[in-house]
């Protein structure tokens, strides 16, 4: 307790005056626990942390006969079986000690109040004087006052020494470039079933239908995965009446198929919910909500532009393919978006 | 008179060549009896029709039935869908109110409108154990249908109060059924996007999940970070706290 402080802003009911200061109440008297006072129930405090302890041997024995009891098999019951088991065994064995442990500080061991005082943070002038003596003796015996040519040269060489370092930030590119602006997708490639890049003719998407699609080739590509994540299409069929008239985009369907990436505008989840009677496609992630009547048009959620639309037709063989590429990148915005 | 030939010979030898080459529909050998569809009607007049119009035409409250084909009935009366509960977003699946055998004349009063989707033959609805197949089969799901259903069928929410069942105990036929007329709000699945084998394939895959156990332990419905966290908050933050008070307390 701090002595300048006398309690003036404590709050008093009328008429009562409070005293100048108030008393160190102090540490409050010792109760003692039944162990401290009663032999057999310390008695039986030992008893119980060593069956605590007991226990954790038990823990540790049961994860060495599974160990062995339980081999992997390659089949799933199996793995689980051993996983569990060997879980058990070590999370029995850890905790035990820990609760063993505790239990015995609580009932066993002293507990008696202790006050360690608080002392000043700033030290006594006799320290802080032989402190500074000592860094004196440290610059005046290294001699980097007087031998400027070891000063100079060990100031330059910390001077690059960081320049290492800023270099070798260059290795977290390469830059994407346009990789991302850029998906399989031309004119002439054929769109393909979802794995198995088989082609799909016009009149195999009926009304009420979805495809899901990627491009012909994708599988051979250097990177499917990659390329995948990028030139995903949902394709579905309207009826010509629902779907909302724009001029600029004439030609981009074939008889109300349309296509559209199927990567989500937000961050990138693919959106396949598809509500054949609403039009509505769902983005399980985040609910993004486009409206493919409305061109893909953001209906609910945090998606700020539509999904963009592949323009497709039909090659000569009657198989759906892409007149070019996305008109605009597709997936989440990136930095070089703009 | 050649050209005249020629011409027959190439429409014969691609007409020929597109019936081998086009994709098989699996649908059912055994055609319905005028019998069964004369039941039909019947039970359709006075358990349909009331929404459905009297000759299937639809009316303001329910779409026509022409063209639907016996799939789409066998579907929505067989799991209990139709004749509708209530008027709901979507038509839950509780318990049927006609036998098999009902069920099947309507669907065959239904199919004799017009034309459409038949019931798939037996070869298609059986289970496969094939690996191979149930391991497409994964693959298939996971393309087209894990979004809605969730990855091992447990399925999910859409939008306003719709949703896609979960599919762990559905029957193999309703499984191909649902994806050939595509239900309420799920999208067709028609036989050129999915196989018969394909469709059969799937269902098998989804009869696998459901005969064996989860690998990774605890399933907690399979629905992912929602019963997981819910789980992870209530369980271990109670444990933490009830930790921390049992160290700082004085022991009595």
């Amino acid at each position: 307790m701090r002595d300048e402080h006398v309690g003036t802003d404590v709050a008093a009911p009328e008429g009562q005056n409070l005293p100048d200061r108030f008393a160190n109440p102090g540490v409050p008297a010792h109760r003692f626990r039944t162990t401290d006072t009663d032999t057999r129930a310390a008695k039986r405090a030992e008893r119980q942390v060593a069956v605590i302890f007991a226990l954790s041997a038990l823990g540790s024995l049961l994860f060495i006969i599974s160990y062995f009891a339980f081999p992997l098999e390659g089949t799933f019951s199996s793995i689980q079986r051993s996983t569990w088991t060997l879980g058990l065994g070590l999370g029995l064995a850890i905790l035990a000690i820990g609760v063993g442990v505790v239990h015995w500080a609580r009932t066993l061991m002293p507990d008696h109040e202790q006050i360690e005082q608080r002392h000043d943070i700033r030290g006594t002038e006799e320290d802080r004087t032989e402190a500074a003596a000592i860094l004196q003796d440290g610059f005046e015996e290294s001699g980097i006052g007087r031998r400027s040519l070891i000063r100079n040269s060990l100031i330059g060489a910390g001077a690059l020494l960081p320049i290492p370092a800023v270099l070798s930030l260059g290795d977290l590119g390469p830059r994407p470039g346009d990789a991302l602006t850029h998906t399989l997708w031309r004119n002439g490639v054929r769109l393909t079933r979802d794995p198995d890049e088989l082609p799909i003719r016009a009149q195999d998407v009926t009304m009420g239908s979805v495809f899901h699609v990627i491009p012909e080739g994708l599988n051979e590509s250097e990177h499917p995965l990659e390329e995948k994540a990028k030139a995903a299409v949902l394709l579905i069929r309207l009826e010509p009446g629902d779907v909302e008239d724009l001029p600029e985009r004439e030609g981009w369907d074939v008889d109300g198929i349309y296509a559209y990436s199927k990567i989500c505008t937000h961050v990138g989840c693919p959106v396949a919910l598809y509500e054949q009677r609403t039009h509505h496609l769902l983005c399980p992630c985040h609910q993004s909500t486009f409206d493919v009547a409305q061109h893909c048009r953001v209906v609910f959620g945090p998606a700020k532009r539509p999904l963009p639309q592949l323009p497709i037709s039909v090659d000569e063989e009657g198989y759906l393919v892409a007149t070019s590429d996305f008109p605009e990148p597709p997936g989440p915005s990136f930095w070089e978006r703009g | 008179m050649a050209t005249v030939v020629i011409m027959l010979i190439a429409l014969v030898v691609v007409g020929g060549a597109y019936s081998a080459l086009a994709p098989s529909r699996a649908e059912a050998s055994t055609t319905a009896s005028p019998e069964d569809v004369t039941a039909g009607r019947d039970l359709f007049l006075a358990n349909c029709s009331n929404c459905h119009g009297l000759q299937g035409q639809g009316t303001e409250d329910a779409p026509t039935l022409i063209g639907v084909g016996a799939a789409s009935v066998d579907f929505q009366v067989g799991t209990g869908r139709m004749p509708l509960q209530a008027n709901s977003v979507q038509a839950p699946d509780r318990t049927e109110d006609f036998s098999q055998e009902e069920v099947s004349q309507m669907a065959a009063y239904v199919a004799s409108l017009a034309p459409g989707p038949a019931i798939p033959a037996e070869e298609y609805t059986e289970i496969v154990e094939d690996p191979e197949r149930v391991s497409k089969g994964n693959e298939l799901f996971r393309t087209n249908c894990a979004m809605c259903h969730n990855v091992v069928g447990a399925g999910g929410a859409l939008t306003r109060g719709k949703y896609a069942p979960q599919l762990r105990e559905t029957d193999p036929k309703y499984v191909y059924e649902a994806m050939l007329t595509g239900p309420s709000n799920m999208p067709v699945f028609n036989d050129a996007n999915i196989s018969p084998e394909e469709k059969q394939d799937i269902a098998s895959y989804l009869r696998h999940l459901k005969d064996n156990e989860s690998p990774g332990g605890v399933e907690l419905g399979s629905i992912g970070p929602v019963t997981e966290g819910a789980f992870a908050w209530i369980a271990g933050i109670t444990i933490l706290i009830g930790s921390a008070v049992w160290l700082t307390t004085r022991s009595s």
